[in-house]
Formats: C-alpha cells, sequence, structure tokens
C-alpha cells in the first residue's frame, strides 16, 4: 500500500512540469513590424531552444499577394532591378542611408577617387619633381656663370641691426618648420617611388608614418611662423616706385648697377608675397587635410569662379559645385601640393640668395647685424633711414654706386 | 644666430604641444572617425 501511493506521488512530479510545459505553448507573436519576417523574439526563442511555430514562414512561398507592397518598406523592387540599384550606387545617386559615419560613409562608390589617385602618382610628383631639380639646376648654372654677388666696397667694421631678435625668430620658425615640412611631404609623395624600391617597404612605411606624424604637427609652427612674418613685414613690402627702378636694373643680379632699395627690395618683396600668398594658400588647404571633412573648401571655390566666369575664358565648362565629401580632400591634398612644390622652387631660389649667392647675407639673419657698405650696396635708402631716421629719403633717389 | 636657434627649438617646442594639446581635445583620428564599436589597439 505503501509503494502504491509512493508511485502514485513521483507520478504526480513527473507529471506536473508536463503539464505546466503544456500551458506556456508559444503564441503567435506580433510580427506585423517585420512585415510578416521573422521578428528578434523568434530568433531568441529559437536560440534559447524553445519550440517555434515557423509556418508563418514555411507557407510563406510561391504567392505574390502575400508580398510587402513596393513602396513599403520591405516591398520589392517592383520595376527596378538589382543593377539599378548598383549602378545609382557606383554614380552617387542611390538613396543610401548609414546609421553612423553621416555624409562622408553614405558615399560607397566614389568615382572621382581614381582621378586623383592617377593624378598623384603620375603628374604630380613626375612636374613637381621636376621643377625642384630644375630649379637646383638653374641656380646652379646661375652660379656658375654669375658668381657669388661681393660686396663692391671694402667692409668698413661697422654694422647696422638689419634684422631684430622678433624679427630673426619669426623668420627661423617660419622657415625651420617650411623645410621639416618641405622635407617630410616629399618623403609622403615619393616614398613609394623613391624608397620603398631601394630601401624597403618596411623602411618607406617607418619613414612614411613619421613624415605625417612630424607634417601634421610642424604645420602649427609654420602657420605661427607666417602670422608674425606678415604682421612684423608687411608694411615694408608694400609696392613703391623705388621697385619700378631696381626691376629696370634687374636688381643688380644681372650686370653691375646697385639700385637703391628699402628695407626691402622688390626681389625680397615677390617672395615676401609668394610666401604670404602660397604659403597662406597651403596652409588653408593644410587645415582642410588636417580636419577632415570639417572644412571642405572647393565646392564653394569652384561656384564663386562659375559666377565670374572664369572657366568660361579658358573654354571650360562650369567647374563642378556638388563634389563628394572625399572630392573634396582629394582636391585639397592636390591643390596642397601643387602649391607647395611652386613655393618650394621659389624659397630654394631666396635660400641660394641668401647663402652661398650673395656675400653677407646671412650676416642679415643670422646674427642680424649687417656692415654698412653690405647695407649701402644693397639697401641704401634703408641704411640712410637707419642711419638717420628724421631724414625721409626721397622716392627717386639716385641709385647708390 | 641665437634667435635662429631658440626659432628651431620653437617648432619642436610647438610640434609636440600641438600634439599633447589636440589629442587631449578629442582631435585624434581614433577618436573622430571611430567608435566605442571599434577596437583599434591590441
Amino acid at each position: 500500500m505503501l509503494r502504491m501511493a509512493l508511485v502514485f506521488f513521483l507520478s504526480l512530479f513527473l507529471v506536473a512540469p508536463l503539464a505546466a510545459q503544456d500551458t506556456q505553448t508559444p503564441t503567435a507573436p506580433d510580427r506585423s513590424a517585420t512585415g510578416g519576417a521573422q521578428t528578434l523574439e523568434d530568433i531568441l526563442a529559437r536560440q534559447r531552444g524553445e519550440p517555434v511555430d515557423d509556418a508563418f514562414r514555411k507557407n510563406n512561398t510561391g504567392d505574390p499577394d502575400a508580398a510587402a507592397g513596393i513602396a513599403a518598406q520591405l516591398g520589392t523592387l517592383g520595376g527596378a532591378s538589382d543593377p539599378e540599384v548598383w549602378r545609382a550606387l557606383r554614380y552617387g545617386s542611390a538613396d543610401v542611408t548609414v546609421s553612423a559615419g553621416g555624409e562622408v560613409a553614405s558615399v560607397l562608390m566614389q568615382d572621382g577617387g581614381m582621378r586623383w589617385l592617377e593624378f598623384r602618382r603620375g603628374p604630380l610628383p613626375k612636374w613637381g619633381g621636376w621643377l625642384l631639380l630644375g630649379t637646383l639646376g638653374l641656380l646652379l648654372l646661375f652660379f656658375l656663370l654669375r658668381g657669388r654677388i661681393r660686396v663692391d666696397e671694402p667692409m668698413t667694421g661697422r654694422t647696422v641691426t638689419r634684422f631684430k631678435a622678433a624679427e630673426r625668430f619669426g623668420h627661423w620658425l617660419l622657415a625651420g618648420s617650411f623645410v621639416i615640412l618641405g622635407i617630410t611631404g616629399i618623403v609622403v609623395l615619393f616614398g613609394r617611388l623613391f624608397i620603398a624600391p631601394y630601401l624597403g617597404k618596411e623602411v618607406n612605411a617607418v619613414l612614411l608614418d613619421w613624415s605625417k606624424w612630424v607634417h601634421n604637427n610642424v604645420a602649427w609652427a609654420f602657420i605661427l611662423g607666417l602670422i608674425m612674418v606678415f604682421v612684423m613685414w608687411v608694411a615694408h613690402n608694400l609696392p613703391s616706385r623705388t621697385d619700378i627702378t631696381w626691376l629696370r636694373q634687374f636688381g643688380g643680379i644681372v650686370g653691375k648697377a646697385h639700385p637703391p632699395a628699402k628695407k626691402f627690395n622688390a626681389g625680397q618683396k615677390f617672395i615676401f608675397w609668394s610666401v604670404i600668398l602660397l604659403g597662406g594658400s597651403i596652409a588653408i588647404s593644410g587645415l582642410s587635410l588636417l580636419f577632415p571633412f570639417e572644412m571642405p573648401l572647393f565646392a564653394k571655390t569652384f561656384s564663386v569662379l562659375n559666377q565670374i566666369g572664369i572657366p568660361g575664358w579658358f573654354g571650360m565648362d562650369p567647374l563642378p559645385t556638388a563634389l563628394a565629401p572625399q572630392e573634396e580632400m582629394q582636391l585639397a591634398q592636390l591643390w596642397h601640393a601643387i602649391v607647395a612644390f611652386v613655393l618650394m622652387a621659389i624659397v630654394l631660389a631666396h635660400i641660394y640668395i641668401g647663402s652661398v649667392g650673395m656675400e653677407g647675407a646671412f650676416d642679415a639673419m643670422g646674427t642680424g647685424e649687417v656692415d654698412e657698405a653690405w647695407a649701402h650696396q644693397h639697401h641704401s635708402l634703408w641704411l640712410d633711414e637707419v642711419k638717420d631716421p628724421d631724414a625721409k629719403a626721397p622716392e627717386g633717389a639716385t641709385p647708390a654706386e | 644666430m641665437k634667435a635662429m636657434f631658440v626659432g628651431f627649438a620653437a617648432v619642436v617646442v610647438i610640434a609636440i604641444a600641438a600634439n599633447i594639446l589636440l589629442n587631449r581635445a578629442g582631435f585624434s583620428s581614433q577618436d573622430v572617425h571611430s567608435g566605442p564599436a571599434v577596437r583599434l589597439d591590441g
């Protein structure tokens, strides 16, 4: 009797959970949000090992009327085909929605990228490289023909202060950073062409990594130096009538004449404005590259150029004003490099004339002190002003011979 | 020549300071173009 009772109770314990399970039979979830397709809950239930009634999927075949409407979120493509979608992606006209990354991430294929790549690895290093080598060649030729420009009169031993410490600091801040930026920029552009094949890709990769870091961070010193130099010297670099005399006599670079000049002669003014305008443009395009996609420059610039009608002057179609964010960056990179090549060529000539090309020129920016004989030969009007600040030199002064 | 060397030194100091400041201000590429769901280190 006791055994019978035990069996009865055991049976109750065993059957009770089964009965309880029967009461947990899953009810069909609401699948309206997915248009009848399986929901997250269906997937989770399957992963938990719970029975899922998949009749809603299994039987949902072969009935066109069961499909979502064309305009519905999960509708079929209707009259459009898959290739049309891919074509729209290819040409940037697809209606792409992204959850992160903004406008940049919505561009899946960017046509202009290939044009940029081809130009960056072909014409840009080729013509840029030849420009620099050609400039160096011309300077060497000029040195061989003209030799070092000497001070004609004997040195007096008396010096005048040509540049104060703050001026020299600003100059060398700008010059030092520009040389570093130039070298690292060249490594970035030419590394794959001239370093990787000879020293290996690993060496090139390390140099590239370092160059990028240095280039990005030294840029701020360049911008600061540019502002300092502009503020300190702009007043001395405004065009004046003495520039015409100076240019007529080729600045004494060709021939034996020594045309009068104030603090800066026309040649130096050309260097100054080249550095300010080209350097400023390099700085702005560089900032656009330092903060990618934050400072697009070219769509707006092209729009202004189109409004003026400049492309038409050269028989060109209007420039594109609808640019992908990536294309803005590509154009900024090309502009940055092209203008930098031009400025590097100009600065090479400046470095030449300020060092080996002219006797006594380096002292002006080295110690800041120049011999009066040098000052009289190259900047006679400025020397007069320094020696007698009250007397103003006449604009059309005769050349100092 | 002192101004020249001070100028060169300033280039180095400004570069290091710019790097530290911009990274701290959240301007590193990692901070700007990545998110918590992306693991870039290690």
